[in-house]
């Protein structure tokens, strides 16, 4: 069989079994709800409040600021909804970038559909929103700010410390969607002005199915699940023992070995970059070349579709993924790739490669040789590229 | 997510290629939504279709319907081509996922294009065939979400 080449850590990333050892006595032994008084139930509500210490030290917060919740999805789903609810008296207006995740988008256009207004803003070439835009964005309205930490496509991180003080100065609730970027980036809330922050446990080595939301003290939003008395009221529900134990460890595995790994990363990353950029031709980077995430390589090569080349990376035992429509499931290509002004036809031919930690550079030098490769099949396939020969000649 | 059928069609596309001085040339598709594709086509004085060739810029199935479509034209009549519908390539693959018929109408289309091409070259008319659509997408829409 051939050697399985995983580069699509930002879909998800493979559990660390160190990770699943932690969790696993919180099944069959350590089984107890934690909201019962025995002492076997005190055995998960001790594991739940370290899982929580540990999430709360890394990111310099209070243990009880942070509240778990199923995942990414939902926590950025109820601090959008439920900041717009209870700020809603204050005014109705919300602003986001052109680049969020689905996850705030629809959420957002839900929003409008109550009667709220939302405010898009546009990136520059490099995915970065452009700090005047926002200032001139703000209305005396405008209740919250969300800004992803880092774009889970193109791996551009944002000014989050700028867009952060600008929130605050004008008596702003500031929520970043930090999916990506947790674990990846040193995140202080204080430093940054963060007021909520999403995270997923299923993207730094967790598992899936959890995720917290930080809700800075004082900030009022409701509870999004209504039942019991868990997480402060705020989010009811048995809590998955478990998973919050797999994320605590995920976690505080991450803060450990960040430096290291991902000084490693940028190396490999850059190493890739070189590479496909110099030995492919019609190829560009999309994103900033500096500011992205120490893992996140995404290229646009003309005149081929994103799908096709997939399936072929696929063959050859690399798992990628690409803004193509065709992996949309609709016939748009990624909203990212448009907002920073490529055309379709160039959006179609993305492909995205996120490392990890135990990719090697011999595994980086495979993927490029057989990427060149396929590049060289599909466009002797195209009827772009036979276009663009004929014109060029 | 694809069928047998449709992963060797797009490992081993049957007749990728160009024909030069073809009887007929069709392109349909727009680089927009993702898939363009062009056939030639290679017609006898009998009007048999020799030879049959396409380029297509598209995902896994744009590329194995387009080399089904070739397989399934070629030696016919044009008329015989003319009934190579868009359900008879996606019967032929064994089917397509429900977001990728799409694809084989482009196929339908692709070589109603080079027919309505290899018409117009020779200035004939061909009972049945119409002037075949620039963009199958135009007809589409999105389904709303609540």
């Amino acid at each position: 069989m051939k050697k399985l080449i995983y580069l699509d850590n930002a879909a998800t990333t493979r559990t660390a079994p160190e990770v699943v050892e932690a969790m696993l006595p919180y099944f069959s032994e350590a089984y107890g709800n934690p909201s019962s008084i025995y002492s076997l139930a005190g055995e998960s509500k001790k594991a739940i409040d370290h899982a929580r210490d540990t999430i709360a030290g890394v990111l310099s917060a209070r243990p009880e600021e942070i509240y778990f919740t199923a995942g990414g999805t939902e926590s950025d789903n109820w601090a959008l909804k439920a900041a717009a609810e209870f700020y809603g008296k204050k005014g109705n207006h919300i602003i986001t970038t052109k680049i969020e995740h689905h996850a705030i988008l629809h959420s957002c256009q839900w929003l409008e559909k109550q009667g709220f207004e939302v405010t898009y803003l546009d990136v520059d070439e490099n995915g970065v929103v452009k700090l005047e835009e926002l200032k001139k964005a703000i209305r005396p309205t405008t209740i919250l700010i969300s800004v992803m930490f880092a774009n889970n496509e193109i791996g551009t991180i944002q000014p989050i410390r700028e867009i952060g003080e600008i929130a605050h100065e004008n008596g702003i609730l500031f929520h970043t969607d930090a999916v990506q970027a947790f674990g990846q980036l040193p995140i202080h809330v204080d430093d940054f002005h963060i007021d909520m922050l999403s995270a997923s446990g299923h993207k730094l080595n967790g598992p899936k199915g959890i995720g917290f939301l930080y809700i800075r003290k004082g900030v009022k939003i409701r509870s999004f699940i209504h039942g019991g008395a868990q997480e402060r009221k705020r989010r009811a529900g048995t809590e998955n023992v478990p998973g919050i134990v797999g994320l605590g460890k995920a976690v505080e595995r991450a803060a450990e070995t960040m430096e290291e790994r991902t000084e490693k990363e940028r190396e490999l990353r850059d190493y890739l970059i070189k590479r496909v950029l110099s030995e492919i031709p019609y190829t560009r980077l999309n994103g900033h070349r500096n500011l992205r995430l120490p893992n996140n390589a995404n290229f646009s090569f003309q005149f081929i579709e994103g799908e096709s080349l997939l399936i072929m990376l696929d063959m050859e035992g690399i798992c990628a993924s690409s803004g193509s429509a065709c992996t949309s499931g609709s016939l748009d290509p990624s909203h990212v790739l448009l907002a920073i002004g490529l055309p379709h036809e160039i959006a179609h031919g993305s492909l995205r490669l996120t490392l990890n930690e135990e990719i090697t550079k011999e595994d980086l030098d495979f993927v490029v040789e057989t990427l060149k490769n396929i590049v060289e099949r599909l466009r002797s396939m195209s009827p772009l590229y036979e276009d663009f020969i004929k014109k060029a000649q | 997510m694809y069928s047998e059928k449709v992963m060797d069609h797009f490992q081993h596309p049957r007749n990728m290629g160009e024909i030069e001085n073809a009887s007929g040339v069709g392109t349909v598709g727009n680089a927009k939504c993702g898939d363009i594709m062009r056939m030639y086509l290679d017609i006898d004085d009998n009007g048999v279709i020799q030879d049959c060739r396409f380029k297509t810029f598209g995902c896994g199935a744009a590329v194995a319907t387009s080399s089904m479509a070739t397989e399934l034209v070629k030696g016919k009549t044009i008329q015989e081509a003319l009934q190579v519908t868009n359900k008879a390539v996606m019967e032929a693959l064994d089917g397509l996922p429900p977001v990728k018929v799409h694809c084989s109408l482009l196929a339908e289309e692709a070589i109603h294009a080079a027919l309505w091409d290899y018409a117009e070259k020779h200035g004939i008319t061909i009972e049945g065939l119409k002037k075949p659509k620039s963009d199958i997408h135009e007809d589409e829409e999105e389904e709303e979400e609540y």
